[in-house]
Order: C-alpha cells, then structure tokens, then sequence
C-alpha cells in the first residue's frame, strides 16, 4: 500500500507543479515532450478521484462519504504511526471481493447470497468460498438452475427486508433474469409509489474471456443500461472491487456488479481498514494533458499498456476507469475533458449500443464545445465472439489500435 | 445449518381424487353439480369422460384438506362453517369486491381511469376465502386482476380509487395503476403485468420468512405468503421454478390458482397438455387441491388448512380454485369468445348469492343485516369516488423522485454536485 500511496503523492504533486490550471483550450498538442515520472514497481498509478485536488472544487459531493479512505491520504490525514503500522494485505481480486462480502455480512445479518454452486461448491470463480461453512445454507443459499426465478426470489427477500447479492454464473446467464431485472428489480419502487425498496446486489463474472465461446463471453452491461432505476458498477482492481462490492451492499438502490472473467487473479496490496468505494464516481488511473481515454474493467489494462507505449512514444494520456457505468460520473470525465479536449473510449461492449455508445452521446451533449476532434470510441467488433484464439483476439481492442487511435486523435 | 429436505410427510393423491363422502362441509352450500362440467364450453374439447372423472364430476364434492390430512375435526352438532360475524365480515369483503369493480367499470366508460383495467367480478369467493385469514404481516402477491386483493388486504377503497385515477393520493402515488397496486403496510406485495413474474417475488417473501425465523432467530416469526395467479400462469416457466424452489425449502407460501378458464382469449384447455393444475404439487412434492372456487366456504376451509401448514413450517401448498370470470378479461375485451350457456352457468354460482342463500338459510342474521351491508358498501364507493375525483393529480416534480430509493443513483453531473442536488431535479425538469 506504501508503494502506490507514493505513487500516488508523486502524481498529485507532479501535477499540481504542472500549469494545467490555466489551460489555454487552443492548446496544440504538439507540445514538448513531458516526461512523466514512472514509478518502479507499482505498474501504475490509482488515484481516487477524490484526491484529484484540482477538480474537487465542490465538498458538497463528497459529504456522504466519511467511511472513505481517501486515497491520498496525505500524511497529515493519518494517525502518525498509521502509515508504518497499518501496510495492508495483499490479495488477489476475487479474494477483494470475498472478503468485501464477508465482511457485509458481519456487519449485517440480513445480507444473504444467493446463486448457483455458491455454497457448497463455493462459486465458480471462488468468490464466496467458506462463506457456507461460516454463515449456513441458508444465508449462503445454493439455489436451482432458474435464473429468473431465483433473481425473482431475490427481489422479493429485498422487498421484504433482506439484502441479498444474488450470483450469476456467469453474467451472460443473467439474460435469463432479464424479466425480473428490468421489470422488478429497476421499476419496482416506482411502480409502488416508493413504497418498497430493492437493495439488491446482482454480480457475476461476464466479459470475453480466453476462448470461452459466444455464449460465455457476453457484455450484459449494454444490454441493461437503458433499464431505469438500476445502477451498474464494474470493477476493475483488487482495490476497487473489494469498495464497490461494499458500497453496492450497502446501497439502498438495486445495484449490477460487473466482474471480469481475466481478472479475478489480480494481485494487489489493499488497505486493511474498512474502505468503500462511491457508487457513482470514476477512477483516475493516470493524469495526463494530451488526450483522455475512458475505460472500464479489462480493457483499463489494454489501455495501461498501450500508455507505456505512447508514453515512450511522447504521449501523455489521461487514462480515466469510468467505474460507474450507470450513471456516469460526468464531473471527473468533464473536467478530463475541459483538459485535455481529445477523448478516446475503449470499451469491451460491442460497438452498437454499448457503454461507449452512450458515454460518446453523453460527452458530446455535455463537452461539445471543449473537443478539438470528434469522440473516438473503439468497441468490440459486433460479432458473436468465436471460439479460436486468433479470431477472439480479433474481436476486441487490442493496445496497438488503441496507440494508433491515440496517434490520430492528437494529429 | 442445514434444514430438513425431507418430502415425504404428506399425502401425494391428489386430493380430490379420494373417494368422497358427503361430509358437512359438502352439504351446505348448493352448488348444481350435475350441470357444471368443470372444463368449459369449448365445445369441440371435451375431456374423455374416465371413470375417475366421472366420479369426481358427479359428486361435485371437493373434498376439504383436512379430510384428507388425518386431524381430529371436532364433528359440531351445529354444522355450521361459520360464526355470524365471520359470515358478516365474509359477506361484506366479498360485496365491496363487487360493488368496487363494477364502479371501476362505469368509472372506466366515463373517462376516468385508462388503460388495461382487469376486473374480477365473479371471483369474489377466492380472494375472500384466502386473504381474510391472513394476518398483517402476511404478504399477498398478485397479477394485474388485482383491485380486490387488495381491498381484501385491507387497502382502502380510497387509495384503491385514486390509484386507478392516477391521482397523486393512490396508493401507490398514481404511479402504478391498475396493475401495480402495492401497500406496504398492509403487505400487499404487488400487482405485476406480466403473468407469472410476481410468483418468484412471493417465493421471495416466503424466503424472508424463513429467514428470519431460522437466521436472524426471531422464533415467533410465521408470516405466511399467498401467491395468486391464472391458469395461463401455469404454463409458464417462474411457476414450476417456483414450485421447486418452495418445496425443496419449505418455504411457507401457498400458491393459489384462479382457474378461470379462459388467458384471454385462450381456453385453458387448448392451451395446457394436463389441465388439471393441481396435479402438478405433488410432482414437486407439496400437496395439490381443486376446491370450487365459485364457494367462499369451500374455499376458506381449503384456505384455512394450506396456510396453517405454511405457519407449521410443513412447506407450500399449490390450491387450484375453479373459477369464473363474469366479465371479459379486461374493459376492452369484447369477450364474444365464451360461450353464453357457459357465462350462464356459472352466473347461476354466484358467489356472493350462494353465501347470501347461505347465511339467510341458516339464520346467521336477518337480510335487512345484509342489505344494511350492501347499502354501506354503495356509501364507501361513492365517497371513494369522491375522494378520487377531488385529489390532485401529481405535480411535474413527482416525476423523478422514487426512481431510486438513494437518489444519488442519478449521478454526478458535469458541475460536481450530485443531479438530485440540482433545483430542477425536485421540479421533474431535471434531464437525467
């Protein structure tokens, strides 16, 4: 953890040293090479965007958030001897999230879990391993192969006072509960008048993974992000997945965790005090001036590693994690925007209708007048993903198109 | 912790199917045996007239649960189902029903209310039968035909009137309307379009219950749940789901089945290869009754059985009510699909008639009572009316609250403040 705070206060003060409070907006970007300072070991930097001091010009957003470990925390924030005392743990991502359930249901008796092979098997992806063993059957429910009724099922416990996180297998088998997601769980505190409220957590693992097949390599966050009412998160670090799982629980609102099949053997060294990460805001992965590059769960780390080329290359991109899928954090990416006036969106949606879709149509409505270039955005090719490496790899963004999109965008 | 799975400790015969004999609980009620052939007048689908069949049509007789489940029934001198007051308090649910739903109708030609507007006239002696004998905290889920489920619960005529209305005073704030009735308070549990997506919800219900009690150890917990939905229902992929799910945990809900015959315009028989619902529970492992649910009696005695087997924690039960809509499917349907001979026989079962013919039979009170009753009942309308009629309509700034129980769901917006900070958020002219 001690590592990447540094990194962390590095970037802050690099970039507060910068003169990028007075942007000229006709700025070229054929400016003189920056050399931003890489750190060693840490392969890149994670900022909360809440320690990005220039843009918080407002306290009032971030009032609700005192659990939040603000991540850079300076050393006047931590108790004097926390910084030595307190080094964190490391974990892999899929164990961020297990731990952030387990300690959800801890602190609150009425979370439960409910899905397939949760219990006794402890979760395909080894997410809610043990949790059987410590909490019961029944808490920790190994439920049928009946997706829209067992979503049903869950919908109706959060109505009724419990606070599941109901599993999908796999998000793809999430498309069985599309009924119960877009009628129950999205509009059903409208529809009561506000009468009852849905705090339900619906996650699971989706995204292409390595040769899965078509069907096991669905994009559902497309799929759902027009259905009023819910939220949708996608994690993308150890650190954040272990904070939006957290927060989603604790969220009154129904909430669609994203997870990626690649990346839950993510390694990261987390805080061990309690933390949370808000619902609603975006990630800053890397500060830069020459073009903003919005991204989200795996393809953040297509991006981070195109970075190291373009950085070699003389780029300094702003790589933003939106995180919060629905609804987007408009003031993060906006002041992105209002900086750099080049973005760059790269999604692992397909290509027609996908997040990228709407965050170009949502940017553009917002910033028009801030862009030098029309909104890039690279998607999945809209194709059903195939089976062979080679055609998979094919289908979604690969780092040397994202350096080549970068490279025309700031020509 | 793990809890029993065992499935055995009920009868697997599906109940009617028991020999029967004339009990008390059959005599009483008239009901014309001999001429309502259960299926319907489809007139080319008849079902092949078995022996078996022929025993359970000709004897008309359903036999009560408890007949079948070897309790000791204290046999009464008196016979009588009912106290004056239960039958007052039954009389009186089911007349409000009535009377509710034809005022929706003429409320519905005058302009008043829009949309799909599903009427249960006819099925009165269902929703009677079951919900009076609930408590608060039991929870009722219904489908779209539900008005008087949740007069039945408890929600008053008023806020029923307004929501069908669209006023700001419904029940659910004019925002759920006809289909969407819910009430937190009473435990009314919804009101869902779409048929069969409210079953996993009641399942879920159910599930909270035995959470509690078993979970969060609150002992006294035995809220039971009653889910009501058609016969088309039972094609549908969330009813056995359902069913599965109940019995392999014994959760307490009875899933209730208001066989009318007819999806629409769909005769249960052409839709459904067995069509014989309650043959499906013990497939599942629970038990599966018919009862005639054009008889408040017949139907609350079933009632009465199911549900203190859901309290015992004993598991689910799937009660399958023969039913008759009297009217179409919804105000605009011109229902010329059902046969005149078959509208007529079952208008002849009238169920608030059959309990009147009842009550007045075996001296419970006198009919100047009942007439008193219907006369209030006409009253409770009319000021519902006027109550609806005289409420506002919702403003514009009712628009965007409740999409989000947490209304920072919306967002941050490009100035850093949360959207529902902004002023034109709580006017409804907030683009979100």
């Amino acid at each position: 953890m001690a590592t990447s705070f540094h990194g962390v206060g590095a970037a802050v003060a690099a970039l507060s040293s910068s003169p990028s409070n007075s942007f000229d907006s006709k700025k070229l970007l054929c400016s003189p090479r920056r050399s931003f300072p890489v750190r060693k070991g840490a392969s890149f930097v994670v900022a909360r965007s809440d320690g990005s001091v220039n843009f918080d010009l407002n306290p009032k957003a971030r009032r609700a958030q005192q659990l939040i470990v603000n991540a850079v925390a300076t050393k006047s924030d931590s108790s004097p001897a926390s910084s030595s005392s307190k080094p964190g743990h490391e974990l892999l991502l899929f164990e961020a999230l297990r731990e952030g359930l387990e300690e959800e249901m801890d602190r609150d008796p009425r979370v439960c879990v409910m899905g397939e092979d949760v219990g006794h098997y402890g979760g395909s992806y080894k997410v809610t391993r043990g949790l059987a063993e410590k909490f019961g059957d029944l808490r920790v429910l190994d439920t049928p192969i009946a997706e829209n009724s067992f979503t049903g099922m869950g919908i109706g416990a959060a109505m009724t006072g419990l606070r599941p996180v109901v599993e999908g297998m796999n998000m793809g088998f999430l498309l069985l509960a599309f009924n119960q997601i877009s009628n129950n769980c999205g509009m059903l505190h409208y529809t009561s008048g506000g009468q009852f409220t849905i705090p339900i957590v619906i996650r699971g693992p989706g995204g292409v993974g390595r040769q899965l097949g078509a069907e096991h390599s669905q994009r559902l966050e497309s799929y759902f992000q027009s259905i009023p009412g819910i939220q949708m998160v996608a994690c993308s670090t150890p650190y954040n997945a272990k904070g939006l799982m957290k927060a989603a629980i604790r969220s009154e609102n129904p909430v669609i965790l994203f997870e990626h099949v690649l990346l839950y053997n993510l390694k990261e060294r987390i805080p061990d005090e309690d933390y949370i990460c808000n619902l609603e805001e975006a990630e800053m992965v890397r500060p830069g001036e020459h073009v903003t590059i919005l991204t989200y769960s795996r393809m953040r780390y297509h991006v981070m590693q195109a970075a190291k080329t373009l950085v070699n290359k003389g780029y300094d991109p702003e790589v933003i994690d939106i995180r919060s899928l629905k609804p987007f954090d408009l003031h993060t990416i906006g002041n992105s925007v209002k900086k750099t006036h080049r973005v760059l969106i790269v999604e692992e949606c397909m290509r027609t209708g996908g997040i990228g879709a709407s965050l170009t149509a949502a940017v553009t409505e917002n910033f028009h007048d801030y862009l030098d270039a029309p909104i890039m955005c690279l998607s999945s090719q809209d194709v059903p993903t195939p089976y062979a490496g080679t055609l998979e790899e094919w289908t979604v963004v690969q780092p040397a198109q994202i350096v080549t999109a970068v490279e025309q965008l700031c020509k | 912790m793990a809890f029993s799975t065992t499935t055995a400790n009920f009868t697997s015969q599906p109940f009617s199917f028991n020999a029967p004999s004339p009990t008390s609980h059959v005599k009483l009620l008239i009901t014309p045996t001999s001429a309502s052939p259960f299926f319907g007048s489809t007139r080319k689908l008849r079902l092949p007239s078995s022996s078996i069949f022929n025993l359970h049509r000709r004897s008309g007789t359903v036999v009560g649960v408890s007949q079948v489940v070897k309790e000791k029934k204290p046999k009464s001198t008196l016979n009588l189902l009912i106290t004056k007051e239960e039958g007052l308090e039954l009389y009186e649910d089911m007349v409000l029903g009535r009377a509710f739903e034809d005022m929706c109708a003429q409320m519905y030609y005058r302009g008043k209310m829009f949309g799909f507007v599903h009427l249960y006239n006819g099925q009165e002696a269902v929703s009677t039968g079951f919900i009076k004998l609930l408590k608060q905290q039991d929870s009722v889920v219904s489908t779209y035909r539900d008005h008087v489920h949740a007069l039945s619960k408890g929600v008053p005529a008023r806020a029923v009137m307004s929501e069908l209305f669209g006023k700001t005073t419904g029940c659910c704030r004019g925002q759920g309307g006809s289909m969407h009735m819910f009430s937190r308070e009473h435990n009314l549990l919804g009101g869902f379009a779409f048929i069969g997506e409210g079953i996993p919800v009641a399942t879920g219900a159910a599930f909270t219950s035995k959470y509690k009690r078993e979970v969060l150890k609150e002992a006294d917990c035995d809220h039971v749940t009653l889910a009501f939905f058609g016969d088309g229902t039972c094609n549908n992929g969330q009813f056995f789901e359902c069913l599965n799910m109940a019995a392999l945990w014994k959760l307490p809900i009875v899933f209730v089945v208001e066989n009318n015959l007819w999806a629409i315009g769909m005769s249960h028989l052409r839709a459904t290869s067995d069509p014989q619902i309650y043959k499906k529970g013990p497939a599942f492992g629970m038990p599966g009754i018919h009862v005639d649910g054009m008889d408040v009696l017949k139907v609350r005695d079933v009632a009465k059985e199911a549900i203190a087997r859901a309290r015992r924690g004993d598991g689910p039960t799937l009660v399958e009510c023969e039913t008759y809509r009297f009217r179409g499917h919804s105000l605009a349907d011109p229902d010329e699909l059902r046969d005149p001979a078959e509208k007529a026989r079952y208008a002849a079962r009238d169920p608030i008639a059959a309990l009147k013919k009842y009550i007045i039979e075996n001296n419970l009170t006198s009919e100047a009572e009942l007439k008193a009753i219907d006369k209030k009942i006409d009253e409770v309308l009319e000021d519902a009316v006027e109550f609806a009629d005289e409420s506002p309509l919702p403003p514009r700034s009712q628009l965007l609250e409740n999409v989000f129980a947490d209304p920072k769901g919306f967002g941050i917006g490009p100035d850093g403040r949360y959207r529902c900070e902004d002023p034109k958020f709580t006017q409804g002219t907030a683009h979100v």
